[in-house]
C-alpha cells in the first residue's frame, strides 16, 4: 500500500481525462487543494466539470483553469468573486449550476455513501427545485438531490499520516472531507506527511481509506479577505 | 427618525436570548455580534465553526481561519470546528435556533428573495437557501423602501426566492413587523416614525 507521491503531477499521473467530474475540496481561497490545481493546469486536459463551493479568483484556486479554458461546467453555490468566471459564463462559454451551498455539501457527503439521492427541504418553492422531484413527508415537502458520484477528487488537509489518515485545521476543513469522500479516486495534498503512530487514532478527522494517493508540500495558501480589528489604545 | 445600521443591529440583538446558536448573514446581520451585551450566544459560521471571535488584530491573521464572508476571524475558547456537510446537517436539521439574514424584497406570507436579480450577474445563493429552510426563526434585517423609495416589504416578492414562506420577523429602518396570519403586523416603530408612515412604506397588508 504506497500511497506518497513525489508531487501533484505524479500523484495525478494516468488519472486525468478530458471530460472528468472532479469534485474539489476547499471554501474561498481556503483550504484549497492549489498544488493539485496547478498540476492539472499544466496536464492540459480540457472540458472539466467541477463541484466546488466557489471557483477561485482569477489568478489562484480553479480560477487558472478558467484562464486556460479547462472548465466546461461549475457546480457550486457562490462564484462571486471571479471576474473571469463571469465573463466566460455571460459570454455562454461556461456552464453554471448553481447548488444551495449545504445541497452542494450533502451531494458529496451521499455520493460518498453509496446514496444516489435524497430529500431535503432546502430549496422547495425556488428555481432549484423546479424539474426535481418533490415528496411530502410528515406535512411537509421536499425535494429529490441527487448524490455526487465523481470521477476524481483533489482535497487539502494540514497533516496525514502515510496510510492517508488526516487532520484539517480550523475552517480550512470545510469542503474537503465531503469531497474526498465522493471521488473514485481521491487525491490529497497536506502541509506534512507524519509516519504512522504519531497521529492520534482518536483525533483522525477522516480516515485513509478515502485517501488514495498523497503529497506533501508547500501551500501559498492566499488570504483572500484580509480583516482585522485595531488594538485599542488605552 | 428610522433606525440606522447600527440601530438595526442593535434591535435585531434583542430578538436573541440566552444559550441560543445563531447564524449572522453579511452586512448588517454581521454587527448584531456587537450588541448581544451580557447574553450568552455561540456565533455559528456555515463553512464549518461554532464559536465565532471578532477579527484578528493586524498580523494575527490566519489564512485557515476564515468566516463565510472570507474574512479572517479569530477562535474562542469554546470553538468547534467542523466539515461543511455537517454544518448544513446543524442548520438543516433545526439545531440552529436563529438566523439574520439581509434581504431585497420580503412578502406578507414570508416568502424571502435576497440572491439573485434576473438580467444582472448571479453570484449564487451560497448558504441561503438551506440557512432559511432549516433554522428555528428566520429574521429579515433590511431597509424599508429601495433607493427609489419604492417597497421591499410585498404582498408577493416579485424577485426569484430564496425560500417560500420563511420569515418570521422583519426589522427594517422604519420598525418591527411579525409575519402572522394573513399578512403582517406592526410590533414596534422607530423612534419618531408611525404606524402610518409604516403602512405608507409597505406594499403588503398589514393586519
Amino acid at each position: 500500500m504506497k500511497k506518497i507521491y513525489k508531487n501533484a503531477t505524479e500523484a495525478l499521473d494516468g488519472i486525468l481525462k478530458d471530460d472528468m467530474l472532479i469534485a474539489a475540496g476547499g471554501f474561498g481561497l481556503c483550504g484549497i487543494p492549489e498544488l493539485l490545481l496547478e498540476a492539472i493546469k499544466q496536464s492540459g486536459v480540457k472540458d472539466l466539470t467541477f463541484a466546488s463551493n466557489n471557483a477561485g479568483v482569477d489568478d489562484f484556486g480553479i480560477g487558472i483553469l478558467l484562464q486556460t479554458r479547462q472548465v466546461k461546467k461549475m457546480m457550486s453555490s457562490y462564484v462571486g468573486e471571479n471576474d473571469e468566471f463571469m465573463r466566460q459564463y455571460l459570454a455562454g462559454e461556461l456552464e453554471i449550476e448553481f447548488n444551495p451551498q449545504g445541497t452542494l455539501a450533502e451531494r458529496m457527503r451521499a455520493g460518498g455513501c453509496g446514496i444516489p439521492g435524497f430529500y431535503t427541504k432546502t430549496g422547495v418553492g425556488t428555481q432549484v427545485a423546479e424539474g426535481k422531484e418533490h415528496k411530502d413527508f410528515n406535512g411537509q415537502t421536499y425535494v429529490l438531490e441527487e448524490g455526487i458520484f465523481a470521477d476524481l477528487s483533489i482535497v487539502k488537509a494540514w497533516k496525514a499520516d502515510e496510510t492517508g489518515n488526516c487532520i484539517f485545521r480550523k475552517t480550512a476543513r470545510n469542503f474537503n472531507p465531503p469531497a474526498a469522500m465522493c471521488g473514485k479516486i481521491c487525491v490529497m495534498e497536506v502541509e506534512e506527511i507524519v509516519p504512522v503512530g504519531s497521529l492520534d487514532s482518536d483525533h483522525i478527522h477522516m480516515p485513509g481509506i478515502y485517501v488514495h494517493r498523497l503529497i506533501q508540500g508547500t501551500h501559498e495558501k492566499r488570504i483572500e479577505q484580509r480583516t482585522v480589528r485595531q488594538k485599542e489604545t488605552a | 427618525m428610522p433606525w440606522d445600521r447600527n440601530q438595526m443591529a442593535e434591535r435585531a440583538a434583542k430578538e436573541l436570548e440566552d444559550g441560543m446558536y445563531v447564524n449572522l448573514g453579511i452586512g448588517i446581520p454581521t454587527l448584531v455580534a456587537n450588541y448581544v451585551g451580557d447574553k450568552d450566544i455561540t456565533l455559528q459560521s456555515e463553512n464549518g465553526m461554532l464559536g465565532m471571535g471578532p477579527f484578528p488584530f493586524e498580523g494575527e491573521e490566519d489564512p485557515d481561519l476564515i468566516n463565510a464572508g472570507k474574512q479572517t476571524i479569530t477562535e474562542m475558547d469554546r470553538t468547534a470546528y467542523f466539515d461543511s456537510s455537517q454544518s448544513f446537517g446543524m442548520i438543516r436539521g433545526g439545531k440552529i435556533a436563529a438566523a439574520i439574514l439581509g434581504a431585497m424584497e420580503v412578502a406578507e406570507n414570508g416568502d424571502l428573495a435576497n440572491w439573485m436579480i434576473p438580467g444582472k450577474l448571479v453570484k449564487g445563493m451560497g448558504g441561503a437557501m438551506d440557512l432559511v429552510a432549516g433554522v428555528g426563526r428566520v429574521i429579515v434585517v433590511m431597509d424599508h423602501t429601495n433607493k427609489h423609495g419604492a417597497s421591499k416589504v410585498l404582498k408577493d416578492c416579485t424577485l426569484p426566492l430564496t425560500g417560500k414562506g420563511v420569515v418570521d420577523l422583519i426589522i427594517s429602518n422604519l420598525g418591527v413587523l411579525e409575519v402572522v396570519k394573513g399578512g403582517l403586523r406592526i410590533v414596534e416603530t422607530a423612534p419618531d416614525v408611525s404606524e402610518d408612515d409604516i403602512r405608507a412604506a409597505t406594499e403588503a397588508t398589514i393586519v
